[in-house]
């Protein structure tokens, strides 16, 4: 049981963080039907910047949730620059050239974002500065409890508000209502007085600001920062995209914190599931493997990063449109 | 053949054969004139023909199908693990090249298949991710299948895998003829360029078949090709299957030439590589395509020899390590490309009159 909620507090953490970094997909995906590749690195690039914002500040003398706060604001303005320039640069000169095009600039984008980064931060993994020491607190009184951290507690409630602001900012104000007429029609809203440009740009700098503070999150819930850090992170991000419904916020909320569920739960699980001792047992023909290792399993918890993949292979046959997706006709 | 031509050429056969026969002879004798500096340069004009070859692999899903594959390298993956694990101590098995190759195109094939079958009656954009995640999840598992049963020897890799050997020639020693030296390098580049005809020709078939135009419906009109009768997924498929076998085929003669395989060779980076250079010289495009693969697999290396020492003499230090250049240039070239020159540097016909930008 202890375990069993240990996971489900590790799997919520991480669910809300992919929640976030999915918004910003499905978002972009939503008013353009553009998968951004390089969102994942815009979510790198934000927890590089806070990064080095906590690293210079670490001995000033500012209380550290000052420290924090001032990176985190450093970080936001700096990912929504970088949002802006490749929607200007990458994205809206080929906004009506074959969809083929802007799916290679993407990747493109995203290489070069990767390796200003690695110029920048280097090649090496970073310690992400624990500024803010980090409290555990158990969750009952047996010595095995499950435990929470106060940095997890921050990711749940953070994510939580950001969820709310945006669907907040989407269906009641009227920028929000211009958004989503431009993601029906986009000559349409065009002709009604909205600036279908504007829209646009502003799309994608609330995504890369979501975006920023994602990274800072991740950043400080695995500890570490790396210049590939938003490769495998964007690529679960948008795989929770697609299994709540791509262009549905609601969804990528959903599809967000089930990845970071099956993730958790299967890194914690599966290992003990394909034991080979406990395979023995239904199957004949690992009795020779059992004696030799006890502990070994056919697919450990180093297979984590596969989980994510599977679920969109499985939601892409099974239920293409998502969770919570209308169904899409296909326009190749 | 003679098709396939400019114009001029196709007119006269005497301008036509001379310049088949100068051609020729200027690849038999480029790996002597190279080795003269080296045997490092024919081993990296070795390394270009595989990523032309990976290149024209390629372009057959994004150039003539105009699907979208970012995973690329796990085929070339597959193909080099197949060729290790069965030419090489690690399971004591040692069969030769015409065997191996065959049956690493066939299991790349099968895989481009099964990922193939799911993703390709949708849109064009999921097969983009999928074929993303299937690159990172085949290295994980080329990573991770090292227990319980030793299959791959996860990290580590599998080292002193067989070189090819064509009847009583052994492509990894050096054969002297009298004075004469050959030395394994030179074997391989001309087996590769054997192998590199043998691809361009059917490319060039392929592109002109009845498939091939299938393909190109497709490409510019998915709804179109579909009412007139052609059967879309299918032959999608049968592109993502084609591409991924040649992949495969690389992969074994990267293994073979190399010697020592490990998941490190096969990253995304790889992957984005070669889009780059399908993209570059022209998607859909066979000469297109040769060409910018073999743009991207010099120009890179003669970065490194110059840009690293201009740094010195500059700076005093490095500051940009050709490495990182290399790939700001991959990205660079794929965004610049799109964005002025959509149809490559060689653009195809239609591929050129497919990608104007249209207004509508």
């Amino acid at each position: 049981m202890d375990v069993f909620l240990q996971q489900l507090i590790n799997g919520l953490t991480l669910g809300c963080v992919y929640a976030v970094v999915a918004l910003g997909y499905t978002m972009v995906y939503g008013i353009i039907q553009l998968i951004n590749f390089a969102h994942g690195e815009v979510v790198m690039i934000g927890a590089m910047v806070a990064m080095s914002v906590i690293l210079g500040l670490a001995g000033s003398g500012v209380p550290p949730l000052a420290i924090v706060l001032i990176a985190v604001l450093a970080a936001i303005p700096a990912c929504m620059a970088v949002g802006y320039l490749v929607e200007r640069v990458a994205y809206r000169p080929l906004r009506s050239a074959p969809r083929l095009a802007p799916l290679i600039t993407a990747i493109g984008v995203s290489m070069i974002l990767q390796h200003l980064a690695l110029l920048i931060w280097g090649r090496n993994y970073i310690p992400f500065p624990q500024i803010i020491k980090t409290q555990s607190f158990a969750l009952s009184n047996s010595e095995t409890a499950a435990t929470i951290t106060n940095v997890q507690i921050a990711i749940m409630v953070l994510s939580v508000l950001m969820m709310a602001g945006l669907i907040a900012l989407v269906y009641k104000t009227r920028i929000g209502i211009a958004m989503r007429a431009v993601s029906q029609r986009p000559d349409v809203a065009g002709l009604m007085g909205v600036s279908p440009n504007h829209v646009i740009s502003f799309t994608f700098v609330v995504g890369a600001g979501l975006g920023a503070i994602a990274g800072v999150m991740i950043g400080s819930y695995y500890g570490i920062a790396h210049y590939q850090m938003g490769f495998l992170l964007g690529l679960k991000a948008f795989c929770a995209a697609v299994l709540g419904g791509i262009g549905n916020l609601g969804g990528a909320v959903l599809g967000g914190i089930l990845i970071g569920l099956i993730e958790a739960f299967g890194a914690g699980y599966m290992g003990d599931l394909t034991n080979v001792c406990t395979l023995n047992k239904f199957l004949p023909g690992f009795s020779a493997l059992c004696e030799a290792n006890s502990n070994m399993a056919v697919f450990g918890s180093s297979y984590k990063d596969v989980f994510a993949f599977i679920v969109l292979i499985l939601v892409l046959v099974f239920r293409p449109q998502g969770l919570l997706g209308e169904r899409v006709s296909d326009r190749a | 053949m003679t098709s396939y031509l400019p114009e001029r050429f196709r007119k006269s056969p005497l301008v036509l054969t001379l310049g088949v026969a100068m051609i020729v002879v200027a690849l038999v004798a480029l790996p002597f004139v190279l080795s003269m500096a080296g045997t490092a340069w024919v081993r990296l004009t070795n390394f270009a023909i595989l990523f032309v070859l990976l290149s024209l692999g390629l372009n057959i899903v994004v150039g003539f199908a105009g699907l979208l594959d970012l995973g690329y390298i796990a085929f070339f993956a597959v193909g080099a693990y197949v060729y290790a694990l069965l030419a090489s101590p690690h399971f004591g098995i040692h069969l030769p090249f015409w065997i191996i190759l065959p049956i690493g195109a066939m299991v790349a094939c099968l895989f481009g298949i099964m990922l193939g079958a799911p993703t390709l009656k949708l849109r064009g954009d999921y097969l983009a991710i999928v074929t993303l995640g299937f690159g990172e999840i085949i290295r994980i598992f080329m990573n991770n299948l090292s227990e319980p049963i030793n299959l791959t020897n996860g990290p580590k890799g599998i080292a002193t895998i067989d070189s090819i050997k064509l009847f009583t020639l052994d492509f990894g020693r050096t054969t002297r003829i009298g004075d004469f030296a050959l030395n394994g390098q030179i074997k391989y580049y001309f087996f590769l360029l054997a192998v590199l005809v043998i691809v361009i020709i059917i490319n060039l078939r392929l592109q002109n078949s009845r498939i091939g135009r299938a393909w190109e419906a497709i490409r510019e009109d998915e709804l179109a090709a579909r009412s007139m009768g052609i059967n879309t997924t299918n032959l999608k498929l049968l592109a993502f299957a084609m591409g991924a076998s040649f992949g495969g085929i690389a992969g074994g003669v990267f293994a073979s030439i190399q010697g020592f395989i490990s998941p490190e060779s096969f990253t995304l980076t790889e992957s984005v590589m070669i889009l780059a250079m399908v993209v570059l010289g022209g998607m859909g495009n066979v000469w297109g395509v040769v060409l910018g693969a073999l743009l991207l697999s010099f120009v890179p290396e003669i970065l490194r020899y110059t840009v690293e020492p201009a740094q010195h003499a500059i700076f005093g230090r490095q500051i940009i390590e050709a490495d990182v250049l290399r790939m700001l240039l991959f990205g660079l070239a794929m965004v610049i490309m799109m964005l002025y020159r959509p149809a490559g540097l060689l653009p195809s016909a239609v591929r050129k009159r497919e990608l104007a930008r249209s207004t509508s």
